[in-house]
């Protein structure tokens, strides 16, 4: 050693570190040591190497990096002397992990090693080796593994035995060559040896299907021999645990007895007798017995078996369960969910048990308790079981809330017996823990009420007298808000008053407030207040005479810094102040929810489109409102190809829905279908927020219907309503004119005319303000499937495109076929035109009409311009 | 399919501050995934009640923890593993390192740390139980540790270690 080195003992550096008051200290303290460390590394001074990686090994438990150390541990490893090697292993353990490529490094030094005359050393290797060595280490090394489980002395024996395990854990295929050997250790007195032999064999079992045989056919009568000598066998002071002989052993021999009988009648039938002896004999006053009696309760319910053990070891279970110590009762609920699927009856007994540990003040405990009650809960007993839950749910901890929720939640709905029984838990719930309660669940919740039709008014009424004691609870006032808006009158004149109910008193004014509340509340997050504004536009309906009083709480908030609420604000407003003719055909309450659809969309996304889309839990009732209420067969189709489309997409393609998208829903609404029907999209459009319904472009076109007349209006409409994503009702007076002649003026009757195919109107297909393409249709006599569409292109700015290239899609029913263009430059200014025509084949004819998808690429002022669209707006019957 | 391993995961001994006093990854975990482990379990674990449980369910695995004195000594296995029995493996561990350090304290453990790593990579290999006999555990470590000294006498009588003697 260099004496004149100024490197501090490791006793000195622990010292240092300890004495530190701040972790800033501590640091500093580190940084000199691994700097001091680092030097020495680099002048490879070999008399410090060993105290140097003692202290990195110190540095490393404490948490700082240690990287640099590693090849020092290669070093030492690769030294002659035993002192050298066993802190250089060590420090291989701990500096390493498999997954270094270092560590291949060490291979050679191993093989070595485990090759030594020095058995301690021999030791050492198979130790690091069973630690930590990876894939291509476990292939290198296993023949020299395999030699060592017959090496004279059992302390290396039983070490090459687990570093087996950990070799065939790696690599599988090298399973078969360890099982002679495997099965040669069961035949051991040593404890150690016959301890890892044991596992050995249980863990070739895992891997080879023909070590599992093996072991099966040849071992089985012997380790039932073991264990019987071991239960059986006189105190030895070495191995005695508070009475038992070494109960590691008993708990080895039971695995591996439970592996081979699982499955196998015969084996299990000789393992029978001493599985019954160690069940009953076993001492259960201390843990060790107790460990005992578990691995043994698990190995009966796992082997095949008559029943007489089960019975047995569900009787040890019951006993656990009723033990003071929480360890025990652990345990207990832990096996008895595993026994659930045996015998149910016997685990149904502890019930009551069960019910207690729920409630216990380990939350341990509560888990498995409450994970194992969910599996006990059946028809006959979920009613006073869900009372109990309810009940605990008001005392229990912050904590364990979410998970009571969820499994109340998930069982209510499991065995909703009656709707009334279902909405009053879940409304206990709501008031209880609303804010553990997950959307999906609330969601589902308003939609068995809205399918309830004679529970409604009781339901508000519930809702109400909840939320007038607890506003803390979000979802809880979402779910009131919602049935407020759509019940509100049921609940001023007790509606559907129900024989179990107290009478209350609920004056209009009333239901007004606790929406107001609702919205002013601080914690409302944008959902429920967005929810309460359409509540609001709801109640000025139901309650004419507090219009007024509403229009003031909408208006508040119209200047919110959130986009969503201003704008519902201010369209709500308009709606009020300008639309009072439809306003009462808008706010209609809900329509019924289709059950299939509801529950096919649960399965699908609903989830993330909730948690995105701001506007969701009102788009929930109406993208699915139509197809009930509908009362135009193509509205329905629509509707139905619609009803993904709210919920999958929630505020996902925004883009899609402000552009072209929405223009057609507006169009036909507006222009075709009786007012009924076009107030219902519009209704949709108005409380969806900006998730409105995604068209795809052939049922789209189902309820399309131009005429010439309708055109004006349209083109209006549609400029405006992309400027606003939602605006039907929002356009400003000028427009308003329009749509309201649409609403009124045009029932189906002026297409009359042109369903008979003859002529049909030219279409703007697509008007930019660069652009405009006119497409004009005729049709060859003799096949009406077929149409011919001569499109064409007019420049609209002062610049020339070149390279003009028009490219159009169509869905599968439609057959498209493209001519040549009359030009691929467009002059400027509309100072000429390109034509091009276009053979469309409708398989579909007079089911569907077209739709297209088209693309305009051209070059201007050396740029390239992109444009594209989807056109829906082709006359009908093309 | 029935779990035959009983293996452990990793061993940590962690004191009654939170300071860690000894680290042993039998899977493998990346040193983000070991600093993660160690904050959240050590938040868990120091913050259970007396006369709870010893154990705790995280991340689909259980914790099974032992407070000796003023160290906790934790060992990871899976959720369908024997909880009681590693209650006794923990045992065994604290016995071997009473036994052979003679009643071991906190210290002990800080200033011989590399100490309690022999007697731990004598009790388990990769996770599973080596020896269930202390005295051979203990004698195991023994021998080794007079391997040490002896090798330490024969260099303590070369010259330039009795002027480092000299000079410490």
């Amino acid at each position: 050693m260099n004496p004149f080195s100024s490197g501090t003992r490791l006793r000195d550096m622990i010292r240092a570190i300890r004495a530190c008051k701040t972790a800033a200290e501590e640091r500093a303290v580190v940084r000199k040591e691994c700097a001091a460390i680092r030097a020495s590394i680099n002048e490879d001074d070999q008399d410090y190497r060993h105290r140097n990686l003692a202290k990195l090994m110190f540095i490393q438990i404490l948490g700082y990096p240690t990287h640099f150390g590693q090849m020092e541990c290669l070093k030492l490893i690769a030294s002659a002397g035993f002192p050298e090697k066993r802190i250089g292993y060590l420090g291989l353990m701990l500096l390493l992990d498999e997954r270094q490529e270092v560590l291949m490094l060490v291979t050679n030094s191993l093989k070595q090693d485990l090759n030594h005359s020095n058995q301690y050393i021999v030791g050492l290797a198979l130790c690091a080796l069973g630690n930590i060595c990876s894939a291509e280490m476990a292939r290198d090394l296993a023949p020299e593994v395999e030699r060592l489980l017959q090496f004279r002395d059992p302390n290396i024996r039983k070490k090459a035995a687990l570093c087996s395990i950990r070799i065939i854990k790696k690599v599988p295929d090298l399973a078969e060559n360890f099982i002679n050997c495997a099965a040669s250790l069961l035949k051991e007195k040593h404890h150690g040896v016959l301890i890892t032999g044991v596992q050995l064999c249980a863990d070739l079992c895992k891997v080879s299907s023909e070590a599992l045989e093996y072991f099966r056919k040849k071992c089985t009568e012997g380790l039932v021999r073991t264990l019987r000598d071991i239960v059986n066998s006189p105190y030895s002071p070495e191995y005695d645990i508070s009475g038992i002989t070494d109960p590691y052993l008993h708990i080895r021999l039971l695995k591996l007895l439970r592996i081979l009988g699982q499955g196998d009648a015969d084996a299990s039938d000789r393992m029978t007798d001493i599985l019954a002896q160690v069940a009953t004999k076993t001492e259960s006053n201390k843990n060790a017995g107790n460990a005992i009696l578990y691995e043994c309760v698990e190995t009966i319910m796992s082997i095949e078996d008559d029943g007489g053990l089960r019975v047995l070891a569900i009787n040890i279970l019951g006993k656990f369960l009723s033990n003071r110590d929480n360890n025990i009762r652990y345990v207990a609920l832990n096996m008895l969910m595993r026994a659930t699927t045996l015998d149910a009856q016997a685990v149904q007994r502890h019930r009551a048990t069960i019910l207690d540990c729920v409630k216990d003040s380990d939350a341990s405990i509560r888990k498995r308790a409450l994970e194992l009650l969910y599996l006990l809960v059946n028809e006959n007993n979920v009613k006073p079981l869900i009372k109990e839950l309810i009940e605990y749910l008001e005392v229990s901890d912050q904590e364990f809330k979410g998970d009571l929720t969820a499994k109340i939640c998930s069982l209510v709905e499991k065995f909703s017996l009656e709707k009334i029984w279902y909405i009053d838990q879940m409304l206990k719930v709501l008031s209880e823990a609303g804010n553990f309660v997950k959307d999906e669940v609330w969601h589902a919740l308003i939609f068995v009420i809205s399918n309830a039709s004679d529970l409604h008014g009781y339901t508000v009424r519930a809702l109400y007298r909840a939320f007038l004691t607890s506003t803390e609870q979000e979802t809880l006032v979402r779910v009131a808000v919602w049935c407020i808006g759509e019940y509100g009158d049921m609940l001023v004149n007790n509606v559907g008053m129900l024989d179990i109910e107290d009478p209350i008193t609920v004056t209009e004014c009333d239901a007004v407030d606790a929406v107001e509340v609702a919205i002013k509340r601080h914690t409302s997050d944008l959902t429920t207040k967005a929810m309460a504004l359409i509540a609001l536009l709801k109640l000025s309906s139901r309650f004419p005479s507090y219009s007024e009083r509403i229009k003031g709480i909408i208006v508040q908030n119209k200047g919110n810094l959130v986009l969503e609420l201003q704008q519902r604000s201010i369209e709500f407003n308009r709606i009020l102040q300008k639309h009072q003719k439809i306003r009462s055909a808008l706010v209609e309450r809900m329509p019924v929810l289709d059950e299939a659809t509801f529950s096919g969309r649960r399965a699908g996304s609903l989830p993330t489109a909730i948690s995105t889309s701001s506007g969701a839990p009102s788009n929930l009732p109406n993208g699915i409102a139509k197809p009930a209420t509908a009362p135009i067969p193509d509205l329905l189709d629509l509707s139905s190809d619609d009803v993904p489309a709210p919920s999958s997409s929630g505020g996902d393609f925004p883009q899609d829905l402000l552009g072209v998208d929405l223009s057609p829903t507006l169009a036909p609404s507006g222009a075709g279908k009786p007012p009924k029907a076009s107030t219902d999209v519009l209704l949709d459009l108005l409380s969806i927020g900006t998730s409105l319904p995604v068209q795809t472009g052939s049922s789209a076109s189902d309820i399309l219907s131009s005429s010439q007349d309708d055109k004006a209006p349209f083109a209006n409409f549609n400029g405006l309503a992309s400027l606003s994503s939602l605006s039907a009702n929002a356009t400003s007076p000028v427009n308003a004119a329009p749509m309201m002649d649409l609403l009124d003026g045009h029932g189906p009757g002026p297409q009359k005319p042109e369903e008979n195919g003859q002529a049909y109107p030219s279409l703007v297909a697509y008007e930019s303000s660069s652009l405009r393409v006119m497409f004009n249709f005729s049709k060859q006599p003799g096949s009406p499937q077929t149409t011919l569409i001569q499109a064409t292109f007019t420049n609209l700015s002062s610049n020339v495109y070149n390279d003009f290239l028009f490219q159009a899609a169509v869905p599968k029913f439609l057959q498209l076929h493209l001519d040549p263009a009359s030009s691929n430059t467009l002059p400027a200014s509309g100072d000429g035109s390109i034509t091009q025509n276009l053979k469309v084949t409708n398989s579909q004819h007079g089911k569907k009409s077209l739709v297209m998808r088209v693309r305009i690429a051209y070059k201007t002022n050396n740029k390239d311009v992109l444009e594209e669209r989807q056109i829906n707006n082709f006359p009908q019957n093309l | 399919m029935i779990n035959a391993c009983q293996k452990i995961h990793f061993v940590l001994l962690i004191s009654r501050q939170g300071k860690v006093r000894l680290t042993k990854w039998y899977s493998t975990y990346s040193k983000k995934e070991r600093s993660k482990v160690l904050r959240e379990l050590s938040g868990v674990i120091l913050t259970r009640g007396p006369r709870l449980c010893n154990f705790v369910e995280w991340r689909g695995l259980k914790v099974v923890y032992k407070r000796y004195a003023s160290l906790y000594f934790c060992m990871c296995i899976d959720p369908d593993g024997n909880e009681l029995e590693i209650l006794e493996i923990i045992h065994h561990y604290v016995e071997v390192l009473d036994r052979y350090f003679g009643s071991v304290c906190e210290l002990d453990l800080i200033y011989n740390f590399h100490k309690a790593y022999y007697i731990l990579d004598e009790i388990l290999i990769s996770g599973e139980l080596q020896e269930s006999s202390k005295r051979t555990v203990v004698r195991s470590v023994a021998a080794q540790d007079s391997l040490v000294e002896a090798a330490k006498e024969e260099t303590g009588s070369t010259i330039s270690n009795i002027i480092a003697h000299a000079a410490k």
